[in-house]
């Protein structure tokens, strides 16, 4: 007989799990929505935030222990507009020069830079697996039976935020109207006087930014070690694919799933985890490829 | 405020009337899509306050032509002016600040936008975003079922106002040229006459309009001047009197 009180862990933790895991997706479905792009370096920019973030909260970098101990959230201040002007920057000089060359070179390039992050990673901060490890990270909520962990709680409130955020930008301003409407519609969008590579390089920035934002509550949840990059891109894709492209609420929805379909294929087998997720992606594409709330 | 606006567009109006210089002035223009050449010394003008058609079959390259006055395309030889620029060589949001709108073939709409969202970002432009709510104004009684449906998805509409949709955007951008690709595609005759009688009201409020259309007998019903694009050539041209005259126009006449 199934205990309904021990589903309540796997069930509570993994929707929260969920939001850590639809912030990985929002960034990729951003730039795959607007541009048509699929930035296989995005796992590793996430990574690469949750790099900085140790750096500036450890100030371990190579042989140096510099003396920097700013809690991880807090370091959001200064990672997020980092991020931001490295996507910004990015977009603009790189992927918009790939762009005119063929349709497969931008993907070439974003393979690039996740060789180019993986590489500098493993030289400054080396293969040992890490962890963000402020105070708090170890402390949970207890109601009754469950033990829920602050920091799940922090990324799924982080993540709550944020897609309402980027889904009243995306509405509500001149710009987050001129983003929607390339996705949409390219050369009608550039019929009105929207100016694409402007928007090209704002979308691919916000994608960082929230990258950021993922890459602090990953490190805040799991450990970390260089490649671990590639996972959580297979992940991102997984919830893209489930919550369906050009929707901020599928893809928190997709989120949720995912997270779902890894705490309850956890009780199972452990080993089958990532099986679970991978079978559970590959039914919607075959059901509903646009995904749940897809356009 | 509203009165000085009003009051210089209509001494711009005049001073163009006057001057006689065309608005948009195409000279010899040859344009190539990939390494295929679809524009041959092409020369076109459009006077402001006209409405001018450009009639041609399926691979005539009238498309072509409209996109390259957009700043989609850029002529290879030739040159465009409008209003006096040289825009040969400029980017399309440049253009749309300066005045040109196109209407695209297949209507362009944004699907999962509402008919409202749709408008406004037609007044995407610096240009056209200080007369907003005027333009939006404007559109309203031009097209009064897009107020009524203004919060539904655009990809909900019918055919006709889905037509209606990208004309009113269009409005938005505050043109002072309107270009129109293939307005009529599949729709019914009677709303092709509504649409092309909300031109003559558009035009009457002083944009000038060069539009796009397969249809032989519509075109010069509704036209001031047209020019005759085949294969990438403009064959011929002239007052819409004189081209119903044309024996080679009297052929495709009855042929439509």
């Amino acid at each position: 007989m199934i205990d309904i009180s021990s589903l309540a862990g796997p069930l509570v933790n993994g929707i929260l799990w969920g939001g850590l895991f639809a912030l990985i997706g929002m960034g990729l479905s951003l730039v795959f929505g607007v541009m048509n792009l699929i930035n296989v370096a995005h796992g590793d920019l996430v990574i690469l935030a949750t790099y900085f973030a140790f750096f500036l909260s450890t100030g371990l970098f190579m042989r140096y222990n510099l003396p920097f101990d700013m809690d991880p959230i807090l370091s959001l201040v200064i990672i997020i507009p980092v991020m931001f002007g490295l996507g910004y920057a990015i977009q603009k000089f790189l992927m918009s020069r790939a762009f005119k060359v063929s349709a497969e070179a931008p993907l070439i390039i974003a393979f690039g830079i996740s060789l180019i992050i993986q590489n500098v990673a493993l030289r400054f901060w080396t293969p040992m697996s890490r962890s963000l490890t402020p105070p708090y990270v170890l402390d949970a909520f207890v109601i009754g039976p469950l033990r829920i962990r602050v920091v799940y709680v922090i990324a799924f409130v982080a993540a709550l935020i944020i897609v309402f955020l980027l889904r009243e930008f995306l509405r509500r301003t001149y710009l987050g109207r001129a983003i929607s409407a390339t996705a949409q519609n390219k050369s009608a969008a550039h019929l009105m006087g929207v100016n694409t590579g402007r928007v090209y390089a704002f979308a691919f920035a916000i994608s960082m930014a929230v990258a950021a934002v993922a890459g602090v509550c990953l490190g805040l949840i799991f450990s970390f070690t260089p490649e671990k990059g590639i996972q959580f891109l297979i992940i991102a894709f997984g919830v893209v694919i489930i919550g369906g492209l050009g929707s901020m609420v599928g893809t928190l929805l997709g989120g949720i799933i995912m997270g779902l379909v890894m705490t309850f294929g956890g009780l199972i087998d452990t080993n089958w985890q990532m099986l679970l997720v991978y079978l559970v992606v590959i039914v919607v594409l075959a059901a509903r490829p646009q995904g749940i709330l897809g356009r | 405020m509203l009165t000085i606006s009003l009051l210089w567009t209509n001494m711009e109006k005049r001073a163009q009337e006057i001057s006689q210089e065309p608005l948009l002035k195409i000279s010899n223009i040859d344009v190539f899509q990939g390494t295929f050449q679809a524009l041959w010394d092409v020369s076109l003008e459009v006077k402001a306050g006209e409405i001018v058609g450009l009639i041609g079959a399926n691979t005539s390259g009238k498309s072509t032509l409209l996109d390259t006055i957009s700043g989609l395309l850029h002529p290879a030889k030739g040159k465009i002016e409008f209003d006096g620029q040289d825009i040969s060589t400029m980017e399309p949001f440049h253009i749309v600040e300066l005045g040109i709108t196109q209407v695209p073939e297949g209507r362009g709409i944004f699907p999962d936008m509402s008919v409202l969202d749709n408008l406004i970002l037609g007044s995407y432009s610096k240009r056209a975003r200080s007369r907003k709510k005027e333009n939006l104004e404007n559109v309203y009684q031009h097209f009064p079922i897009l107020e009524t449906r203004k919060k539904q998805m655009a990809k909900t509409l019918s055919g006709g106002e889905q037509q209606m949709l990208v004309l009113g955007r269009g409005l938005m951008a505050d043109p002072k040229l309107m270009l129109l690709d293939e307005m009529s595609l599949g729709l019914a005759p009677i709303i092709i006459t509504s649409l092309y009688k909300a031109l003559q009201e558009i035009r009457e409020r002083g944009i000038t309009i060069l539009f796009v259309e397969q249809n032989v007998r519509r075109s010069l019903q509704e036209a001031d001047r047209a020019y005759i694009l085949e294969v990438g050539r403009v064959t011929l041209s002239g007052t819409a009197e004189e081209l119903r005259e044309e024996e080679e126009v009297k052929k495709a006449y009855f042929g439509v």
